[in-house]
């Protein structure tokens, strides 16, 4: 019985050992749909660079670009800007839904967010406009 | 009378042994729906690369065209 129990044990510690190698893993980012999407915001970028140079734009700390300055983007232009900034908040959002759901766990898109904001944060270039952990607007 | 005792004594930690076990089995299953984050910073690097197309080393950021910035000449 002892020995029986014993062996129970040992096969649920080598299960466990297999679960936290899977956990380690890379993400899934490979799919059609994530790749459309990604083209679509590698083509919006030519258009909204600019735009984060000048500080009219600036990035979230939730993953997502906003217009932080509309008083530097002429009247004419404002519309236009506005368009370009919900397209691209848009791709944003179904980006960070298809990853988590690439993955099999819609629950993570959240995090994946998360993640997301953090990271475009980090690598903006300096000059740009991100929100610090309080949400004001910080030069980088 | 002792003997029975023993038995049931063997028979409950037979039964401990079991819910620890699933109880154990059921942690097992949490850790495999934990969030990866590594492997989620991972992923946006790769997909930021990608938008921001930051693989060459120098970033290839269009400078803004200088329009309209001629002075006036009448």
């Amino acid at each position: 019985m002892k020995l029986w129990i014993a062996k129970c044990f040992l096969l649920m510690a080598v299960l466990a050992g297999g679960g936290q190698a899977a956990a380690q893993a890379n993400l899934e980012i490979n799919t059609p749909g994530i790749a459309a999407i990604q083209g679509s915001m590698q083509k919006r970028h030519t258009e909204l660079a600019p735009l984060y140079g000048s500080g009219a734009v600036g990035l979230t700390r939730d993953g997502n670009v906003a217009l932080r300055d509309p008083a530097s983007v002429p009247l004419a232009q404002r519309a236009a800007v506005n368009t370009l900034i919900a397209a691209e908040n848009q791709d944003r959002a179904a980006l960070y839904r298809e990853i988590a759901r690439a993955n099999n766990h819609p629950e993570w898109e959240a995090e994946i967010r998360s993640t997301f904001g953090q990271r475009w944060i980090d690598r903006a270039q300096s000059g740009w406009y991100t929100q610090n952990a309080a949400s004001t607007w910080v030069k980088k | 009378m002792n003997e029975l005792k023993s038995c049931r004594y063997t028979k409950r930690m037979a039964l401990g042994a079991w819910v620890g076990g699933a109880l154990f089995a059921a942690g097992c299953v949490t850790i495999n729906i934990y969030f990866p984050a590594a492997a989620a910073e991972k992923a946006a690097d790769r997909i930021i690369d990608e938008v921001w197309q930051l693989k060459g080393g120098a970033p290839a950021i269009p400078v803004a065209p200088a329009t309209n910035s001629k002075p006036a000449t009448q």
